[in-house]
């Protein structure tokens, strides 16, 4: 019968059916982080179980660390418990650690695909919900919570019931300038926050294949935002060429095993899909939210939506939105002045990403007023984009330039912005508080959010970088 | 776990759709925080600092609430599981959602916080006898007959899996479940070893 890549990889994982029909799925890859590890270290240890497999087990210290020059432990006083009893957990239980001075820590999301530790057609799982970014790689991953944890350290599987397959497919050649973090913002607004909720969605089509790696990361790392716990892409020689030579792939004999495993990982042609998506990206413009859920998306020539065009049902939620953002229904987005950038997060915190928003800024300086923010996504990206000179660009241009980490995303180090304030942000969450308390977040490519910070104001990069804006 | 047998109690409705980890309990930067008062930190405060008295939780009568009743896809964005331990903290051991985001459900099965998702046709009569009583009296979940009663109506049925229902009754360890199949996870590592062995180790091979 013809199968889904979804189904594929879920049935090669499938270990057993538990008595309350809970399919048991292999974790290959369990990636850990300190915000929720150490809690799941603690009950596990009060009720005497080992960890089964430290050594298909990994942490990394990403959430609640310093983005400041030279940190250590004790730059965020309230991060120190965290990072030491995530070194303290991880060495109890035998489990590498990517500690805060790991030449390799950085994102858990950013860290496992740059290493070559997930590959196609394995399963992962990081108690953060956007685990879903290896989805890129052709690898199925999974988000979960601090109890499921715990049961996979003590088992190394997860239990979870089948979800349904949706395929969006994403046609078109993207314009210059306009990125995957685009593409991922209209799927959402297409889709709506909720659209892909008991859903693994798999993203096809010709703007897919044509995507680079790190672009895919970004594409599948915001299917949690409509809802869906897993988004992947079928691997391609793209990919294998991309994973080749990392330093965690398949050796030698090995690699050429796997790459016959891999060629297979696509869905069968005449498979059915639960639900299907159809995407023209050939006319998409950069992408901004607007509002407080990342399904409030418009073109950045755009204007937030007037109040006739809104469900009378859902005004209210519209008007709190708005609010919340200090917007009018009918204003246009592009010209609203900014007080933060934050260019960053597992998101687009990638070398390609850092590269798109260094073209830009070249040679001209943030607006003033404006506080900007590039925080890479692993010491790795950090390196490899100091010896491309892209620090200086940025520092020269007026940016800080931090240490890597999961920072501004949702601020679990510390670094948010103030009440009030206008941040443009390449982040994946438009939600209130989510960057600070009153802090208006609204969700941009890092292209658009280096643009923006050069101007001062919410602009659209293509006008910018012709000179025309 | 906590078994969940039967809970009465004050409803509270908060009755929006798409309410998300981060406005239940913001990031929180202790380890062992009081997870009572992260729950809704930001919404429960007016911008001057000073309690919104407008906000459900913050009324008189719903100051020991047992019931959270909302609307859809309550629970979406993080994987933070002091979503729910925030609730447990302050009393709450079901919510009545008209639909859960798929983590947020599962972290609520965890920790034996009953998610409930009444029958279409039955959210909207819910909600109103919900509002119509004001904490005034309380509601009954019976998960054993998978019943809800309460002032100014009828019981209300709904649908629960049957395992996530035993599950949750008898308080079942989730991790002893699966390790009786200890012996099918030893029999897939040892095929999966031999026909895909860059699966079973994961090895920096510079170190």
């Amino acid at each position: 019968m013809a199968q889904t890549l979804f189904d594929k990889i879920w049935d090669a994982h499938l270990v057993a059916t538990r008595a309350d029909g809970r399919d048991l799925i292999y974790i290959d890859r369990h990636v850990l982080h300190e915000l929720h590890a150490p809690h799941a270290f603690k009950k596990l240890e009060q009720a005497r179980r080992p960890v089964r497999r430290p050594d298909l087990t990994f942490s990394v210290q990403d959430h609640t660390v310093s983005t400041a020059p030279g940190r250590d432990d004790t730059t965020n006083a309230q991060s120190t418990q965290f990072l030491q009893a995530m070194r303290e957990g991880s060495r109890r239980n035998g489990i590498r650690l990517f500690d805060i001075d790991d030449p390799e820590q950085g994102i858990s999301h950013v860290v496992a695909p740059e290493l070559g530790m997930v590959l196609p057609g394995a399963t992962h799982a990081v108690p953060d919900s956007h685990a879903c970014t290896v989805g890129g790689l052709g690898a199925l991953a999974f988000g979960c919570g601090t109890t499921e944890l715990e049961h996979i350290l003590a088992t190394q599987v997860i239990a979870l019931k089948r979800p349904k397959r949706m395929r969006v497919r994403l046609e078109g050649r993207l314009g210059p300038h306009v990125t995957a973090k685009d593409v991922a913002l209209r799927v959402i607004a297409q889709v709506g926050i909720a659209g892909g909720r008991g859903h693994a969605v798999e993203y096809a089509g010709a703007a897919v294949r044509q995507m680079s790696i790190e672009s895919r990361l970004t594409l599948c790392n915001l299917s949690i935002e409509m809802g869906a716990r897993s988004g992947f892409v079928a691997p391609d020689e793209t990919t294998f060429a991309w994973i080749a030579g990392r330093p965690w792939a398949p050796q030698a004999s090995q690699w050429d095993t796997a790459l016959v495993h891999w060629r297979a990982l696509a869905s069968d042609d005449d498979v059915q899909f639960d639900r299907e998506v159809l995407i023209d990206c050939g006319d998409l413009e950069p992408q901004i939210t607007w509002g407080t859920d990342p399904s409030q998306v418009v073109g950045v020539s755009g204007r937030v939506p007037a109040l006739a065009s809104i469900d009378p049902a859902q005004e209210p939620t519209f008007r709190r939105a708005l609010d919340y953002m200090g917007l009018l229904p009918g204003m246009a987005v592009a010209g609203l002045p900014v007080q933060r950038v934050f260019i960053g997060s597992c998101t687009n915190s990638r070398l390609p990403d850092l590269e798109a928003a260094a073209a830009v800024v070249r040679g001209r300086h943030v607006a003033p007023g404006v506080v900007a923010m590039v925080v890479p996504g692993s010491s790795t990206v950090k390196r490899q984009a100091e010896a491309a000179g892209l620090d200086q660009v940025f520092r020269a241009a007026g940016f800080f330039w931090g240490e890597s980490g999961c920072s501004m995303c949702a601020g679990g180090n510390g670094d948010r912005g103030e009440p009030g304030e206008r941040c443009v942000s390449t982040t994946n969450r438009s939600f209130e508080g989510r960057q600070g308390k009153g802090v208006r977040t609204h969700l941009v490519s890092p292209a658009t959010a280096a643009a923006t910070a050069i101007a001062g104001r919410i602009v659209d990069v293509r006008q910018m970088v012709t000179g025309a804006a | 776990m906590q078994p969940f047998t039967t809970l009465t109690g004050v409803a509270v409705p908060l009755l929006q759709d798409d309410i998300n980890t981060d406005q239940i309990t913001p990031i929180n930067r202790d380890m062992n925080p009081d997870w009572a008062a992260l729950l809704f930190r930001y919404a429960r405060k007016r911008p001057d600092g000073g309690d919104d008295l407008d906000f459900p939780l913050n009324k008189p009568q719903f100051r020991n609430p047992s019931i959270l009743v909302t609307g859809r896809n309550f629970g979406c964005g993080s994987s933070r599981e002091g979503a729910v331990w925030a609730m447990l903290a302050t009393g709450i051991r079901c919510i009545v959602a008209r639909s859960f985001a798929d983590i947020y459900r599962e972290n609520c099965l965890q920790n034996g916080l009953l998610p409930v998702e009444l029958k279409s046709a039955d959210t909207e009569v819910f909600e109103a006898r919900v509002l119509a009583a004001d904490g005034g009296a309380p509601f009954t979940v019976d998960l054993q007959t998978q019943r809800i009663s309460g002032p100014d109506g009828l019981d209300l049925a709904f649908e629960m899996a049957a395992a996530d229902r035993v599950r949750l009754i008898e308080g079942l360890d989730d991790i002893g479940l699966t390790l009786k199949h200890a012996q099918d996870i030893d029999a897939w590592e040892k095929r999966i070893g031999g026909e895909c062995p860059w699966l079973q180790t994961a090895w920096d091979p510079r170190r």
